[in-house]
């Protein structure tokens, strides 16, 4: 099981390290270093290196790397899981989780890790479990604890342990009942130079927060749950109920929770709310090439794309580029020729563009390759997929909730090739 | 206030300073500085020095202090081992707390004590936890039996911890089921002997029940130790499967890997004829998709399981090319893996697209990437025929690009494309000669050089070319400079007039400059055939290479097979067998699919196997292949369980294409001038030449030997019941034809006359191939000898068993049946050794439930013996490798009604008179395997 924990900057320094056996020494992390050499970017690194005694997982997250350390057979999976969680809980404790963050909590992070493995087996992951364990800091807390003496540390066995919902704790009050739904769906896409799209997916989620009192016990049904067929539940939903019913059925996580992700694969159901058009060309002889894109609205059912950003790493040869926007503003960043263009929203009577002429290296061959175009955008109102919630039931309760759904739709990784 | 302050230090000298505080009065001050002290630790500071003031805090009512102080021990008891019994105490007492929550952390605390001598007083209160009636107390108590046997494994038997542990899987709370199992096989991982985890369907049952409810983590314990049972049959697989397949939706993609591998694993159970076997590939498509949108680190490891996927059941991800499409913002290490599923996916339905994103990818700019993307090019003319052109036309392009890595890459892969379409693209080898200055990279240049000596006989100028290499041939590496000589010799063979210097000159830079011993060996090889044997030498290297396919970097079927018994783990990360790689070796114990059982024979042995069609009365006929998969036998269709096959398939094709690329005949012999006797000294000579004997003895053995095993002859038909006529006799095979040696005594006082014989329908459509020729009439007491001769176009009706033959035999005083089995390798025919690369991909091809595995005892026979007798019979080795000190045979050989059978024989050296063979029959009519078994153990045994 997973034996260590070395948390480690992109510098290179380790500056936390966390042992549920023996302890191991640091220099394992040598290994890394090396690997992390190699690999030119922190994001390429590999995720599992092996050395001549142990086995380093490491996921990239916030700037640092967590690098677990394990001794024998372990299902990689789990490992990197695990790490995610870790993540996770930090964000959950303290709001982000970075370097500075987690000096300044050292010990309760040391903690948090400890209740959550024991002898390298989870122990406690869920976050309410855990922040009845171990109080995340607050400003008020940390004063009232130095005036009082109290601690930040639960002395009760936490309720949800033991339970079969252990997601949700007993007693939860609030006076406003309510719960949201936000239904949000990215979709990731390649298209081809010509227009055409060689894939498309949509990955969608159902987050869910909820802030509803005693033990509620929800029921969400769907206008076309046909729609999901690949799907994967938070442990509260009833597998049995949606096999069945095609029904949601589900003892809520308090507060804020993934309930539902899904992936809608069928070519035909994903619409591809936006098209580029583009016109990049590099000429052999001249110094200059030609630069201009325009982004337009495709199937968006008649609903406005937003918060488009175009951003294309140019080729290493580009010097320079000299651009207008017909709207937004746009940077060019000379050493990371990183291009990045702040559209905003898409007005269908007047199509935004930029165009201009990019200077090259004199003397130098024409780039091999031309840029690949990243967009993001967003559709508020409107899953792209088309899927719709039917209606919202509560049982077990006796209070009215305040209901809320909300769609989204998103660019995920949407490439426009040139 | 943050914990940041714990880090300043003040000018006194720190740890003196927290001593101090340590030993302060003030219950704050004391937490403050024990805060101080962990911080410290955990940025790997050494604070042993404070050990017994921090051990002193320990005595509180405070849990955040207590916590913190148990943190401190658990990183410092060991190298402070006396003062960690000072700790007992508070152990003990904390384990008889009234809150169950100090209980468990107390438990949990001294099983982090790694100190040896604390260990004994920790087992009473692990007992008592263990029964604690607090399930949070008894599921950190499992736990702490691992550490426990961790740190003393003697101590923990002796204490019957063992059993307490396996009665907990009966536990009523699901989340103590999961950690018993987890601590269960944790141990069981250091003890592979141990029956620890003794599942039977109880308490398979109680974990189905358990899996339900506890939490993803445990999930993953209980999926991970399901896939370790076999299932006793297909319909208890059947139902496992139903209760496993819900886990596919989880969101925590190890649940959905664990259930995975048990899906895999059981489906090879279930008969392919079921319903529910098309329901559960079907379902198994979506979660496999779904890992692909997560992390880019889950991405990998979900990329490597489904290479292994893939390769065992591509029908399940067949229609999901798409989702392996790389995007340009991957990470490299998920790029690659995308490419190499893409191929192995590619077929005529999606070359189209998977060409057109290859072509895409190769214009990138991860040198990496674009190089194994102009690979994958290549890869996929050799996997799909119909789009070989296509390839071809798009590695011209790419060369036309004249980026340097992009060509010398395609020159490599159309080498390849050459070897499996021979005499198909040979006009692009202009362009490629038009390349050949910007060759730097070695296996780019050995390519080219390949690709002309190849051609020479195409290419004008040839000659010039390889001289222009050989100008620098010692800085070259081993591999150009092999080919350059290869190559060479090639030229010279097809063109000897003009190449003679070339040629000499070459092979005394190989012979007599070279100090390595590859190249000067190979050398001496050419150089002696051509100076004795010109015409042979053509015939060596000129020879028709084997043609090459894409199953040469597939994983070898048994090693796929182990694999996949271990998707999930780090063994399927590294598509290594954890014998490979686990620290020590220890805890390797080799899984392997499950062989299918039908429920309702499962009792039965391959002897009693149910009786096809009782002779005589069904006009059944035998179909050829395939179709007899619909009656199985029950055979006992476990696979095998191999060791690591480690030499890939492509260090194989090494060594022919060394033999094979080599040696040849030669027109212009009179031209050759011989080397000159300094060149090979006389020492030298005997060993080369009998080296060379040696080689050629294997196929020369071959020869001589024709004919297979031929019996004895046996009585057949006593005289007693054929009133006076006794026929004894044995079945022969020579040269191809077959032919029942016959023996007829005449026990009667008559002559006897007027003999005919005629054969009953049978299996393989054995029939006279000429009446029975007994010239002169049979007198009392006299003896004839008659050779029957047989073919096999007669009539077919499977017979019980298989190899049965009823005979008629008639004379002047009546007509006697008798029946008689004719032993199998009769049958096997001359051509039965099949092509290398068909062997892989038949094997591949026939589904593992028609393996069947033998056992040949007491054949004190090595390797050579084995294979030189067996050839006699028509038993074909085509390959054969050494594996941890066994060597493995591959072998095929081809029945008279074109059914092929192929065979894996893996001998044990060491003690002769202990001997075992293991043979593994895969065939597509899996009920001959039996007899073909028999054949084996007749043969090798006489």
């Amino acid at each position: 099981m997973i034996h260590s924990l070395f948390l480690i900057n992109s510098s290179g320094d380790i500056f936390l390290e966390k042992h549920w056996k023996s302890v191991v020494s640091r220099s394992v992390c040598d290994y890394f270093f090396e690997a992390q050499e190699r690999a030119t970017e922190a994001e390429n690194v590999p995720p599992v290196i092996p050395t001549p005694h142990h086995y380093l997982l490491s996921v990239y997250r916030h700037k640092i790397f967590f690098v677990a350390v394990i001794q024998t057979e372990v299902p990689p999976l789990f490992v990197i899981e695990f790490l995610h969680r870790v993540v996770d809980t930090f964000q959950d404790y303290f709001g982000v989780c970075s370097e500075p963050v987690i000096k300044d909590n050292v010990v309760v992070v040391y903690e948090v890790l400890e209740e959550m493995l024991d002898n390298g087996f989870p122990l406690a992951t869920e976050s309410n479990i855990l922040k009845e364990l171990i109080k995340p800091p607050t400003i008020l807390r940390t004063v009232v604890n130095t005036i009082t003496g109290s601690t930040n540390v639960g002395d009760q066995l936490p309720t949800g342990q033991l339970s079969v919902v252990p997601w949700r704790r007993t007693g939860v009050k609030y006076t406003n009942n309510e719960a949201y739904f936000d239904v949000i769906e990215e979709i990731d896409a390649i298209i081809d130079k010509s227009g055409s799209t060689i894939t498309a997916e949509i990955q969608g989620v159902i987050d869910a927060c909820v802030k509803l009192t005693g033990m509620p016990d929800l029921t969400l049904s769907f206008m076309n749950p046909r729609l999901l067929d690949d799907v994967s539940f938070h442990p509260c939903v009833r597998f049995k109920r949606w096999e069945s019913e095609r029904t949601l059925s589900f003892i809520p996580a308090d507060g804020s929770f993934r309930l539902l992700s899904y992936h809608v694969s069928a070519q035909n159901l994903v619409a591809i709310p936006v098209y580029v058009r583009h016109n990049i060309s590099f000429r052999d002889s001249s110094s200059l090439g030609r630069f201009e894109i325009t982004v337009g609205p495709k199937q968006t059912m008649g609903k406005t794309i937003e918060g488009v950003m175009v951003t294309s790493q140019m080729p290493k040869g580009v010097l320079n580029m000299s651009l207008t926007p017909s709207q937004g503003t746009h940077t060019f960043d000379p050493v990371t020729k990183m291009l990045s263009w702040d559209v905003g929203k898409i007005n269908p009577q007047k199509l935004p563009s930029l165009k201009g002429t990019m200077s090259l290296q004199t003397g130098a061959s024409k780039p091999d390759e031309n840029p690949t175009i990243n967009l993001q955008f967003k559709i508020q109102q409107l899953a792209i997929s088309g899927l719709k919630v039917n209606r919202l039931d509560m049982y077990g309760e006796k209070y009215k909730p305040f209901k809320g759904i909300k769609y989204m739709t998103k660019a995920g990784k949407f490439q426009v090739r040139t | 206030m943050t914990d940041s302050k714990y880090f300043t230090t003040t000018k006194k000298g720190e740890i003196f300073e927290l001593k101090a505080e340590l030993n302060s009065d003030k219950k704050e001050k004391k937490k403050e500085a024990v805060k101080k002290v962990i911080a410290s630790m955990t940025v790997g500071k050494d604070v042993s020095a404070l050990f017994p003031d921090v051990v002193n805090c320990m005595q509180t009512d405070n849990l955040e202090l207590k916590k913190l102080v148990y943190l401190y021990l658990m990183n410092y008891a060991k190298s402070q081992p006396d003062m960690a019994i000072m700790a007992v105490n508070t152990f003990v007492k904390d384990c008889e707390d009234p809150n169950p929550l100090i209980r468990a952390l107390a438990v949990r605390t001294m099983g982090c004590i790694r100190v040896d001598k604390i260990t004994e007083y920790l087992c009473e209160p692990l007992r008592k936890c263990l029964k604690d009636e607090d399930p949070y107390v008894r599921k950190t108590a499992a736990v702490c039996v691992a550490k426990l046997h961790d740190i003393n494994a003697q101590l923990v038997e002796d204490q019957g911890f063992l059993d307490t542990l396996k009665d907990l899987i009966s536990d009523s709370n699901p989340m103590v089921v999961a950690n018993a199992v987890a601590a269960l096989s944790e141990i069981a991982e250091s003890h592979p002997s141990s029956n620890l985890l003794d599942l039977n369907p109880q308490s398979i049952n109680k974990l189905l029940t358990a899996l339900n409810e506890c939490t993803e983590w445990g999930q993953i314990f209980i999926l991970d130790c399901l896939a370790n049972y076999t299932p006793k049959d297909d319909r208890e697989a059947q139902s496992i499967c139903e209760r496993v397949t819900p886990r596919l939706s989880h969101a925590n993609s190890a649940v959905v890997l664990s259930a995975v591998k048990v899906l895999m694993k059981f489906m090879e159970m279930l008969s392919k004829d079921l319903d529910y076997y098309g329901t559960l590939l079907k379902k198994l498509a979506p979660p496999l998709v779904t890992l692909l949108s997560a992390e880019p680190e889950l991405q990998y490891v979900a990329l490597r399981n489904i290479n292994l996927i893939v390769q065992k059941r591509p029908e399940i991800l067949k229609h999901e090319m798409k989702v392996f499409f790389v995007k340009y913002n991957d990470p490299i290490y998920v790029k690659l893996e995308k490419l190499d599923i893409m191929i192995r996916l590619a077929s005529q339905a999606n070359i189209a697209q998977v060409l057109a994103e290859l072509k895409e990818y190769a214009t990138e700019v991860d040198v990496d990437f674009v190089r194994k993307a102009v690979r994958a090019i290549g890869r996929c003319a050799i996997k799909v025929e119909q789009s070989a052109e296509r390839c071809v036309s798009t590695l011209l392009d790419l060369i036309q690009t004249k980026v340097n890595y992009v060509v010398q890459e395609a020159i490599v892969v159309i080498k390849d494309i050459f070897r499996k379409y021979p005499n198909k693209y040979e006009s692009v080898i202009a362009t490629l000669c038009e390349n050949l200055d910007s060759l730097d990279e070695p296996e780019a240049r050995a390519a080219m050089i390949w690709i002309v000596g190849e051609y020479a006989e195409r290419i004008d100028n040839a000659d010039e070319l390889l001289e222009s290499f050989l100008e620098g041939f010692h800085d070259e590496s081993t591999q150009v400079q092999l080919q350059l000589l290869t190559a060479i010799v090639k030229l010279f063979l097809k063109k000897p007039t003009e190449t003679q210097e070339l040629v000499q000159q070459v092979l005394s830079l190989a012979t007599q400059d070279s100090d390595n011993p590859d190249l000067r060996d190979r050398g001496y090889i050419y150089w002696r055939l051509l100076s004795t044997d010109p015409v042979a030498a053509k015939e060596v290297v000129l020879a028709e290479k084997p043609l090459i396919s894409e199953e040469t970097d597939l994983i070898e079927p048994t090693l796929l097979d182990e694999l996949i018994c271990y998707i999930g783990t780090l063994a399927s990360v590294y598509h290594k067998p954890p014998s490979a790689f686990v620290e020590g070796g220890r805890g390797v114990v080799h899984k392997s699919l499950p062989p299918r059982t039908a429920s309702s024979e499962s009792t039965e042995s391959p002897e009693t196997a149910p009786a096809g069609a009782p002779p005589g009365e069904q006009p059944d006929v035998i179909p050829t292949q395939g179709d007899l998969l619909g009656d199985l036998l029950n055979l006992d269709l476990g696979p095998p369980v191999s060791g690591p096959p480690l030499a890939t398939t492509s260090v194989q094709m090494g060594a022919v294409d060394l033999l094979g690329g080599g040696l040849d005949s030669l027109i212009g012999g009179p031209n050759f001038v011989a080397p000159p006797a300094a060149a090979v000294p006389a020492s030298l000579g005997a060993p080369i030449g009998s080296g060379l004997s040696d080689l050629f003895d294997l196929t020369s053995g071959v020869g001589t030997l024709s004919g297979s095993y031929v019996a004895p002859k046996a009585v057949w038909l006593p005289a007693m019941k054929a009133k006076g006529l006794e026929i004894s006799g044995t079945f022969t095979r020579q040269v191809g034809s077959i032919s029942m040696d016959l023996q007829l005594t005449n026990k009667a006082l008559q002559v006897m006359t007027d003999f005919a014989i005629q054969f009953n329908r049978n299996s393989f459509g054995l029939a006279p191939a000429a009446p029975l020729q007994v010239h002169a009439p049979l007198s009392p007491n006299q003896t004839v000898e008659i050779s029957l001769p047989l073919n096999t176009v007669g009539s077919v009706m499977k017979m019980e068993p298989l190899n049965n033959l009823q005979v008629a035999v008639k004379n002047n005083i009546d007509v006697f049946y008798f029946s008689t089995l004719y032993p199998l390798h009769i049958l096997f025919v001359e051509d039965g050794k099949m092509d290398r690369q068909m062997f892989l991909a038949t094997w591949k091809d026939i589904p593992n439930e028609n393996e069947a595995q033998f056992q040949i005892r007491d054949c004190p026979l090595n390797a050579e013996a084995v294979s030189s007798k067996l050839q006699s019979s028509n038993i074909f080795t085509i390959a054969k490798r050494n594996v941890e000190g066994q060597d493995m045979l591959y072998q095929s050989l081809k029945l008279t009604n074109g059914i092929w059978v192929l065979a894996e024989l893996r001998i044990q050296p060491g003690n002769p008179s202990f001997t075992v063979l293991q043979l593994s029959l895969k065939c597509r009519a899996p009920e001959v395997s039996q007899h073909v078994y028999q054949a084996y153990e007749t043969i090798l045994k006489n």
